[in-house]
Order: C-alpha cells, then structure tokens, then sequence
C-alpha cells in the first residue's frame, strides 16, 4: 500500500459504494439498483479471478451464479428461514458443481475451454426449467423470502429494509474482495500469473499447472455462487434466466467494459452494465439491441475497458 | 412401443440433422478463423424469416433457394465489416462480438416480424403423411433428411474436391503458409464465413417449416450445436456430422424411456466423452486449442 495512486483508488471506490445509497437516488436509481450493482460486481470480479489473473475464459459462469441463487432460495423454502444456512448451502453446491465440471475441462484451453463452459452452463438450466416440482420450472422460484440476521449483538432487519440489505451485501462483497487480493497476493495467485503469461515455462519449472487452473475455476466459480445467493436473496426470487448463456455472456462483458487486467475494474463494469440496462430496459422494448450494440461497440473501439482506458492516458 | 420408438428415433434424426447443418457451419468458421460465432443461431433465425417474407412473392421453393443465400450475402457483409478486425486477437472478443450481434439479430426479427409465433405453410403434398401406419413420416419430413443428406454431401464434394475447398482445408491446418503461398487469406476467410452462414440460413428455413417461426428458434438451437461439435471432435467436420447426428438421436430415444432428461441427455454424453476421450470422438490428437 506504499504506492498514493493505488490507495486513493481503494478510498475512491469505498467513499463511493459505502455512500451509493445517498446519492443514488439523485441520479435516478434507487436503492435495489445500488444493491444489484454490488452483487453483479462481486460476480463479475469473481469470474474476473479466472479471466484476468489466469487467463483463462469461462463463458458458463451463469451457472454456478444460479446454482448459488437456487440453493439459497431452496433452503429457504424448503429447509429452513436461515438466511445464513441458506448462503452456505448455496455456495457449497455451487462449488461442488464447479469441482466436477472443472476436473472434466482443465486440460482443455482457449476457445475450446470456452466453448465447453457455455455448453455445461446449460445443464444446469435446463435442470432448473425442467424440474417444475422443485424448482418452480420457467416461472421460477418464488414463496419466499429473506429472512432476518440474528448477529448475537442484535439483529439486523435485512427481511424489510433495502438499506440494510444493501450494507449487509457490501459486508459480503468486502470480505470476498479481501479474500480474492489476498489470494492474488499469495504465491497461488503469483502462480496464476505465471501460467497465464507462459504456461510452458510454468510446467517446465514444476508447476502442476492442471491442479493450479481447477482450483482457480472453484474459487473463480466459489465466489460467482456467493454473489448468485446475493441475487436471489435481493430478489426474493430466482428463475432459471438467472443461469442462461446470456447471463454468463452478460459477466464477460462487465470484466471486459470496466477492464479486466485490474482488480476493480470489472465493478466498474457491472456498475455500468446494471445502470445503463436498468436506464435502457425502462425505456424502450428493444434493449436487447441497444445492448448488443453497446458489446459490439465496446468490442471494437474500447477493448481495454473503461479502467484500461484511463491507465493508458496516465501513462502517457 | 416399437412404434413410438421409432417414431422417436426418426424425429431425433430430424433434429439431429438441424444440429449437424448448424454445427457444420460453426465448424468451418472456428476452424478457419478460430471464431465461435455465438451469432449462428441468429442468422439461423435470419433466414427463417427472410424465408417467410420471400414467399408470397416467389414461392416455397424459391424461398428455400433464395432466402439462404441472401442470408449468406448479409453474413459476408458481417465479416466484412466487424468480424475480420478481430482475426489473430483473444477469442474473447470475438465471442463477445457475436454474442453482441446474437442480441441484435433476435431483437431484430423481433421487432420487424413481431414477438408471437408465426405459421410456415409448406405445400400440400409435402405435408400429407406417407402412410398411414407410420402417420409421423411427413413428405416434408422426408423431404428435410433428404435435403440436409444432399447438401451435406455437397459440402463434403464442395472440400474435397475443388480450389476453394482444398485452401480451406490447408487453411485450417496451416493459414500462415497459405498466405505466403499467394492465396488471399482475407477472401478466403470471408467466403468460408459467408459459406458457414449459408448452411445456418438453410437450416433456418427448413426449422421454420417444421417448428414455425419464433425469434428465439435461433437461440435454441446453438447450445446443442456447440455439444455436437465437442462430442464429434474440434477440428473434424465428419466429426462433427457424426456429434450432431448423434446427439439428436440420443435426445430422441431419451423423449421414449426419460422425457424430463431430453435436454439434459445431451450434455451427460458431452461429459462422458470429455472424460473418456477429451479429443472428442473424430478429433485429432493435439488439438485442444
């Protein structure tokens, strides 16, 4: 933390998400929006971990989003009203899910390891649309509802206040993001880098490059399910667009807008990706388009996201 | 029970057929030019629809004809103009490009043609069943296999047998040298696109005839495509004719016995195969790129 540039960046983006509810509405959004900006944050940064640190692209990463958002919603429904055990059930089954898919596919690499995710990303929707019983099929889960935390000391309502929910999902969001610098920080992470910049010399120095890329998928994977829990909890309900292609393509896109060879840039993106989609959807029934546009766009002429962006102009 | 079970396998087969003509055409084009067009299965959607606004004026058959290849025109624009600046960068940016432009096509025919469903008349004749023990057998049903099975063979023909054909295989294995060998990469790359879009639209008008017409037939249809090229084998087009003809079958006789898992059927098979042989099952050793 010696370096001034890097620490004002940190105290830029916590004065900005710690004081989001107060200023948000002022220009236009509202508190749920500040709350899903969050969430789609921590799972953008979370894919990002693979992406960006190792290199490697995942197109599926929907999937263990939503496996998060069923798991908590489920426990809930089905369980019992404990919102914590229902984040932990959520996790936990997005993780194994991620443990399993990630041995059958890390010995394969670029474009065939991204089609491979988008191609098992399905499985788990169809899983969701098809068992109506469970899951309540195509019209989703619904008939419950995030529960009050009992933190010992007091509880906090995050069952009625948005606000409340809102720092509890900044709490979640700011112990992940720790773990996720920490793990950058260490060896394991520094290991990353190397494979991603030359994975032949990383294996030439010993390095059980297959093991390192599996565990960078499960917790690439581990902390998408934890924002996957956020999201249905914020919504009182999941249904199984949460884990469609489009949604894994959606988190590829915020890495890429906010900039993906930095830490903070793919929250950047997803708060750009969730306003302007709440701002367009609002207004026209053709945001489809206007999105598609926008990735075409960002695509051709902004590569290096908005963070990629304002580094190069520093520099120069 | 024998009927139903091959009233089943032969409706798999159809679909089959749809997976294998779309997956040919992403076949050609990530094998080329290393591009995932995740925008096939809206161009698929494309010529579907190109196919039903073309029919009062020129017919079912000219449809058929004319609406692919005007789906083909506007691909080889597409690369032209968006797809060919990404050649020889990250993979990532060109399947969010086309992920882009699959947003765009979908919303497109959804604005243009509506959102509901629309019907896709094929001639009298073509509908009428064959007989009446197999009541499933449509002319048009029979008429579909027959016509994937000719242009499939033609597109094999198409490969192996003439200049373009022959520099698009070279081009797959070595484009660097292809180049320096004088031919012009860019053209090549560009009627190979335009080549693989034509096979979506096709398969779009005939889907159109069978399912009717949604701006989401497209979408559909892609993810099984992408199961079809992996289970056939990256880099293997009767590879991938062989993934595609399979995993309809599989997902066909999984309607008989497990009909709740004749999605997911599919996606078991890719995991099996990646676990058994992670080539897939035609696919060239040391090709996991």
């Amino acid at each position: 933390m010696n370096d001034p540039r890097r620490l004002a960046t940190l105290l830029l983006i916590w004065t900005a998400l710690l004081t989001m509810p107060l200023w948000i509405g002022a220009i236009g959004g509202y508190t749920e929006l500040a709350s899903r900006v969050v969430v789609m944050g921590l799972a953008a940064m979370g894919l990002n971990f693979l992406l960006g640190f190792a290199g490697t692209l995942s197109f599926g990463h929907a999937a263990y989003f939503g496996i998060g958002a069923y798991g908590v919603g489920m426990t809930l429904k089905y369980i019992a009203p404990s919102t914590g055990l229902g984040m932990l059930i959520g996790v936990a089954a997005g993780t194994l899910a991620a443990a399993v898919i990630g041995a059958l596919i890390v010995r394969l690499r670029g474009v065939y390891f991204a089609m491979v995710t988008i191609a098992f990303g399905q499985v788990f929707y169809f899983m969701a649309f098809r068992w109506n019983a469970v899951t309540g099929g195509d019209d989703g889960l619904t008939d419950w509802h995030r529960q009050p935390l009992d933190l010992g000391a007091g509880v906090l309502d995050i069952m009625h206040s948005d606000l409340a929910f809102y720092y509890f999902a900044l709490a979640i969001f700011a112990a992940a993001t720790a773990a996720m610098a920490l793990l950058l920080r260490s060896p394991f992470g520094r290991t990353l880098i190397a494979i991603r910049e030359n994975e032949r010399r990383a294996r030439f120095l010993g390095i059980a490059v297959e093991r390192h890329l599996w565990l960078a998928f499960l917790i690439s994977c581990g902390f998408a399910t934890l924002a996957g829990t956020l999201y249905a909890l914020l919504n009182n309900f999941v249904d199984p667009r949460a884990l469609r292609w489009d949604m894994s393509g959606n988190f590829v896109m915020m890495a890429v807008l906010g900039g993906m060879r930095s830490f903070w840039g793919p929250l950047v993106g997803a708060a750009v990706f969730v306003v302007l989609q709440d701002f367009v959807s609002s207004r026209t029934e053709n945001w489809m388009s206007i999105v598609g546009l926008i990735f075409v766009l960002v695509v051709l002429f902004f590569p290096r996201g908005v963070l990629g962006i304002l580094r190069r102009r520093s520099v120069s | 029970m024998q009927q139903l079970i091959l009233f089943n396998v032969f409706n798999g087969l159809i679909v089959g057929a749809f997976y294998a003509l779309m997956a040919l055409g992403l076949s050609l084009i990530l094998n080329l030019s290393g591009v995932i067009n995740f925008a096939h299965g809206g161009f698929l959607a494309l010529g579907a629809y190109l196919a039903y606004s073309l029919m009062p004026s020129v017919g079912f058959w000219g449809a058929l004809l004319l609406a692919p290849l005007l789906t083909a025109l506007i691909g080889l624009l597409v690369e032209r103009v968006l797809i060919r600046r990404l050649y020889g960068r990250d993979p990532l940016y060109s399947l969010l490009l086309t992920f882009g432009l699959a947003y765009i096509l979908e919303d497109a025919c959804r604005f243009i043609w509506g959102a509901q469903s629309l019907p896709y008349p094929v001639p009298e004749w073509l509908a009428r069943p064959l007989s009446t023990e197999f009541f499933f057998l449509t002319g048009y049903r029979l008429f579909m296999v027959v016509l994937v099975a000719l242009v499939v063979g033609g597109l094999f023909l198409v490969l192996g047998r003439t200049r373009l054909g022959m520099r698009i295989r070279a081009g797959t294995m070595d484009l660097e040298t292809v180049g320096a060998l004088g031919v012009n990469v860019r053209v090549l790359r560009n009627l190979n696109f335009g080549l693989g879009i034509y096979l979506a639209g096709l398969a779009g008008v005939l889907a159109a005839g069978m399912l009717g017409l949604q701006p989401t037939i497209g979408s559909s249809l892609i993810m099984p495509s992408f199961v079809a090229i992996i289970v056939g084998g990256l880099g293997s087009l009767p590879g991938t004719l062989l993934g595609g003809l399979l995993i309809g079958i599989a997902s066909g006789l999984a309607t008989v016995f497990l009909p709740a898992a004749s999605e997911a059927i599919i996606y078991v098979m890719m995991g099996l195969v990646l676990l058994l042989r992670p080539r897939g099952l035609l696919g060239e050793e040391g090709r996991l790129t």
